[in-house]
């Protein structure tokens, strides 16, 4: 579904990433984890485009997003990708923000539109609050309504780029439980985040990165009881240390 | 002691009041146009096309750098040959006010653009980036989700600088207009009551200003609240 190859990434001379081959199965979930400034973020960017790169290739579901012929804002509509800071648009209803990209990108109609985003609204707990203003949301239901403005589209596959790390402790779980039931569901999910117990209990594969590179990839099974790197045991024992 | 005498002030309302439209139809032609056309100025330097970019640079610095005066006399002087040469109007027209529209419509784009473009600046690139993941195009992402949130933010600047302009519009004397200042100087001119008109003239810009200064300071709490 999404595969990168030997993908690398400058900002001017400074590398931000360095030879990155991996592939996303249909269905799969993989976790992407590594130290800040490891270049994960970037990594997903390439995935619908947001970040371009020098060198490599990046396909999803077959279509090169590198390429300069891609029609880019066609496959990014079949990508969802939930961001840090959930990024509503903070001028527009909860509802507006559900139905936006639908109507203008997809071309259907107000009803429909709206009635694909009730429905989603309900299935991440927040039916009741379409006509509310994101700033009057908080951060955990921020979020899952930007998960389900992704869902509205239809997407094929979905990106998070570390959904949950801007969110107060409490608030995580009814983030991590939303991304649980999805992966559930057999979405195909790239994920970056510090969650790993999200990671223990879904992923099929778990990526590594450091210094732009992608160091270890294993299932959680193996990669948690059996790190091979120094710089993954050194990793793993700050953040499962506490 | 100077005597003050202002006798000739009611006779000369409806003067004044056919001055003071010409002064709001100059003030909001250039404000509607300067917020139109600045816009596409502000996308335009903002945009990764340097072909777009650089005659839009060009045009706000241009008009940045040169006296608004002498804009309004350059187009009173350039345009008419213009008209008449290409579109034929007859010399007899009286084409001030149109000339005047230009300058003012023009000249205050590049001051907008620049207002405009800071707005757009304010807007975190997240909103770009998930406007752009959700599929929308780079120009769908600024009209339904950078600009309104861009100029919300700057819906204060861009009324003090109608505000500005609303002052600016007395410049047209210089080609003879008779705005709001121009009637009041024609008249206190005639009737020997300079300063009495040019007063009262101060007074109602005075007010006209200080009214809507009121307005730009609740709506920059409304903004920023």
């Amino acid at each position: 579904m999404i595969s990168f190859q030997g993908v690398s990434k400058w900002y001017g001379r400074v590398q931000v990433l360095d030879d990155c081959t991996t592939r996303v199965a249909k269905g799969e979930v993989v976790v992407v984890c590594g130290p800040s400034g490891s270049g994960k973020s970037t990594l997903i960017k390439c995935a619908n485009g947001l970040e371009p790169f020098q060198r490599g290739e990046v396909r999803v579901d077959g279509i090169a997003v590198g390429a300069p012929g891609t029609d880019l804002p066609r496959l990014r509509a079949r990508v969802g990708m939930v961001f840090q800071h959930f990024e509503l648009f903070p001028h527009l209803t909860v509802r507006q923000n559900l139905a936006l990209a639908q109507r203008e990108v997809l071309r259907r109609s107000r009803e429909e539109a709206e009635v694909k985003g009730l429905a989603l609204l309900e299935r991440v707990g927040l039916a009741g609050h379409a006509d509310q203003h994101p700033g009057q949301l908080s951060g955990g239901q921020q979020q899952r309504v930007a998960i389900a403005r992704a869902l509205a589209m239809d997407p094929i596959c979905m990106l998070f780029d570390e959904p949950t790390s801007a969110l107060d402790p409490e608030m995580i779980n009814e983030v991590l439980e939303v991304m649980i039931e999805l992966a559930g569901q057999g979405m195909t999910m790239l994920c970056v985040t510090h969650e790993m117990g999200f990671a223990k209990a879904v992923a099929d594969r778990v990526i590594f990165m450091d210094a732009g590179r992608i160091v270890e990839q294993a299932p959680p099974a193996e990669f948690f009881a059996h790190p091979k790197g120094e710089r993954t045991k050194d990793f793993l024992s700050k953040i499962l240390g506490h | 002691m100077y005597e003050f005498d202002w006798s000739s002030i009611p006779g000369a309302l409806p003067t004044l009041a056919r001055g003071l439209l010409v002064t709001l139809q100059v003030t909001l032609v250039a404000v509607a146009v300067g917020i139109a056309w600045g816009t596409a100025l502000a996308v335009a330097r903002l945009s990764p096309q340097a072909w777009l970019r650089w005659p839009a640079a060009a045009y706000v610095n241009l008009f940045r750098s040169v006296p608004l005066v002498m804009v309004i006399l350059w187009f009173y002087l350039v345009v008419p040959q213009l008209l008449r040469r290409f579109l034929g109007v007859s010399s007899a027209t009286d084409i001030r006010m149109v000339s005047a529209l230009a300058a003012f419509a023009l000249f205050e784009s590049a001051y907008y653009a620049e207002i405009i473009r800071a707005g757009i600046q304010s807007v975190p690139k997240g909103q770009l980036d998930a406007a752009l993941a959700l599929g929308l195009t780079p120009a769908q992402a600024m009209r339904r989700v950078v600009l309104p949130q861009a100029f919300r933010n700057m819906l204060p600047l861009l009324l003090t600088q109608a505000i500005i302009l609303f002052q600016d519009t007395s410049l047209v004397y210089v080609i003879g207009l008779a705005d709001f200042f121009g009637a009041a100087y024609k008249v206190g001119d005639r009737d020997g009551r300079l300063v009495e008109l040019v007063l009262f003239a101060g007074l109602v810009y005075f007010l006209a200003s200080l009214a809507a200064s009121a307005l730009v300071r609740r709506l920059r709490r409304r903004v920023t609240a």
